[in-house]
């Protein structure tokens, strides 16, 4: 082709889609999507990823919220039958729905303390890295500081401090726990240290670029720089961690509710739907902790997948 | 090197203030000691009398002052629930965790060796993918996931289906009794590695790969080495490397137990007090578990900083 447009007689076979391809080249956007669809697992996972969501959406329209809490002393710790498709609980409430409404928990957990962990990432690793200095320093001992507690010991005290006085919410005409807000806070907080990490990094090699010379030279305010130019250009790394962030949320917010200080019943989480799944399974009770948590882990499975893939699809050393 | 070391020391005890000040407001804000002497049991006097005695009613700062000039002597203070001393309450399970943590790391480095290297040497054969596909699910699994299927198959069904099967932890044992011992670790300790192993084959497997292709591996076969000896004398040295820092900075997490395996087999270890210490309120115990683990991980830090460089020349500290 090239050759071709040396000439001044355009080609006798003039194809317009080749000219039209050539005349508009792939954004990276374009090329990282054209990467993420040969990746058969990511693919596989994103696909796996919306069927679970479409299960818990479409479930509630199944069955209600109130039918998911309401107890029946009666059926207690039934075996999985065609009426109670994953059995009941200890109560006697069904743990199919209680799966599909405690999905839609967990998920709005996961989905929501991400965004804390990104935004308290972000914030910390990019004023660190583009201010540098005893700003930096003050703010990396934090970080590793923070990294040097185990996260379930820091996960048990926070969820002690704010777990003591809970309220109930009332949202979209749902009543929720108000332990939701607070594993939410739980998770974000300490989340975010290995993103602040890699956005201080990124940015500071980023900084010392001319592009953000040049800007400075303009007279641009350092927030400005900060936000228009340096994280837009670390959003890779960013994107990956908030995927992979997502599964180790749910993980999060099954272990604080599986030891009991995460999402308080009735309303239901994957976690704490086996919160006595530790001494009912001593007396054959399966169904308790085998439902939850294969929902738990297909999630993550499917997430780090997903996560996998654009890690690939992201990189732009890799060729299409 | 001094410098760095000294400078590392510095950073660290820097560190740990942060730490300690942020857990110790947590952990004293987050619950309230006196709550087990309710008015009913104790009178109001008394009450303020105890106060005053865990010295509860100076304000948090003078508190966080009072425990650190102590702390930093090796004195944690007596717990409030059991008013024993701290120290003797974690000596006491101080062995238990050990065990259990220390056989589980044997186990965890020897498998991932074992199988990294196997399925690195035999990159894209059956078994390599199969390795492969169940590390990358073994990876995502989460430990009660894990714990709690193992303990369903071969504690509970195998009892039902009168075959050998291996005890909860929930029953009465002594822990001297080597057999006793024996048979109560295996379920734990298999839920550990299954995780760990998964993470550190996968590591260790692309790390050898990149080894394995390097041009000095060539040379060695070239000269007529066999095999075994390329593989273990000459590739995995250098192919190991990695996993050394990430042992290092895993390690000191041996201290703190596991808490949800723990919870799960009714383990008396380190993380299992510390989650009942926890919803107690007893802060003295906690902050002395959580200052262990601090001081552990930086610890390690700089030793495998500092080890690595005698591993591996070729880097230097600045």
């Amino acid at each position: 082709m090239s050759q071709a447009s040396d000439t001044l007689t355009p080609p006798i076979a003039f194809d317009a889609a080749a000219a039209e391809s050539l005349a508009a080249p792939l954004s990276p956007g374009q090329l990282a999507w054209r990467r993420f669809r040969r990746h058969r697992m990511a693919v596989f996972g994103s696909v796996g990823l919306m069927a679970l969501f479409v299960f818990i959406v479409a479930g509630s329209f199944f069955y209600t919220e109130k039918y998911a809490n309401r107890n029946d002393v009666l059926h207690r710790l039934e075996a999985p039958s065609a009426g109670h498709f994953f059995g009941t609980d200890s109560i006697g409430r069904d743990l199919f729905a209680r799966i599909i409404y405690g999905g839609q928990i967990s998920l709005i957990i996961g989905v929501l303390s991400v965004a804390l962990a990104l935004f308290l990432g972000i914030a910390i690793g990019g004023t660190a890295g583009y201010y540098g200095g005893w700003i930096d320093a003050v703010l990396m001992r934090f970080t590793e500081a923070a990294l040097a507690i185990p996260s379930l010991f820091l996960l048990i005290i926070l969820g002690k401090l704010f777990g003591s006085q809970i309220p109930t919410l009332t949202l979209l005409g749902r009543t929720f726990s108000g332990s939701v807000i607070v594993v939410i806070l739980v998770i974000g907080l300490t989340s975010w240290m290995y993103l602040a990490r890699i956005v201080r990094a990124n940015i500071l090699s980023l900084r010392e670029m001319d592009y953000v010379a040049a800007s400075r030279a303009l007279g641009v305010s350092n927030l400005r720089i900060l936000l228009r130019h340096l994280i837009p250009n670390t959003i890779a790394p960013i994107v990956v961690s908030a995927t992979l962030g997502l599964a180790s949320a749910i993980i999060s917010e099954a272990y604080v509710s599986f030891l009991g200080l995460g999402v308080q019943p009735p309303t239901a989480s994957w976690g704490n739907i086996m919160d006595q799944s530790i001494s009912l399974i001593q007396r054959g009770v399966w169904w308790m902790w085998l439902f939850p948590s294969s929902f738990i882990v297909m999630t993550i499975l499917f997430t780090n997948f997903v996560g996998d893939g654009l890690r690939d699809a992201l990189d732009p050393r890799r060729k299409v | 090197m001094t410098t760095y070391i000294l400078r590392r020391l510095i950073q660290g005890v820097f560190i740990l203030m942060i730490i300690t000040t942020v857990s110790f407001g947590l952990t004293r804000l987050s619950s309230d000691p006196m709550a087990q002497y309710t008015l009913g049991r104790v009178s109001a006097e008394d009450r303020e009398r105890i106060r005053k005695n865990l010295g509860l009613d100076q304000p948090l700062p003078v508190q966080y002052y009072r425990w650190l000039s102590l702390a930093v002597r090796g004195d944690f203070g007596y717990s409030i629930t059991n008013r024993q001393p701290v120290s003797e309450l974690i000596l006491q399970r101080l062995p238990q965790t050990l065990v259990l943590m220390v056989t589980a790391e044997v186990v965890i480095i020897v498998l991932s060796l074992l199988l990294g290297v196997y399925s690195a040497v035999k990159q894209y054969s059956l078994f390599d993918n199969v390795l492969t596909g169940l590390s990358f699910i073994g990876f995502s699994l989460p430990i009660f996931f894990i714990a709690l299927a193992l303990m369903f198959i071969f504690a509970v069904q195998f009892k039902e289906w009168g075959l050998p099967y291996l005890p909860t932890g929930a029953d009465v044992w002594e822990f001297t009794d080597p057999y006793e011992l024996f048979v109560h670790l295996v379920l734990p300790v298999a839920s550990l590695a299954i995780i760990q192993v998964a993470g550190y084959t996968r590591y260790l497997r692309s790390s050898m790969l990149e080894v394995l292709s390097q041009d000095y591996i060539r040379t060695a076969r070239a000269k007529g080495l066999i095999e075994r000896l390329v593989v273990t004398r000459h590739a995995l040295r250098n192919a190991a490397l990695p996993l050394v820092t990430i042992i290092g900075l895993d390690a000191p997490a041996l201290l703190a137990g596991a808490i949800v395996t723990e919870t799960v087999y009714s383990w008396p270890g380190m993380g299992r007090l510390f989650w009942q210490q926890a919803g107690r309120g007893d802060y003295p115990t906690v902050m002395a578990i959580l200052l262990i683990v601090a001081v552990a991980v930086v610890v390690f830090q700089i030793i495998t900083d500092v080890a690595y460089t005698f591993i591996d020349p070729r880097i230097r500290l600045s």
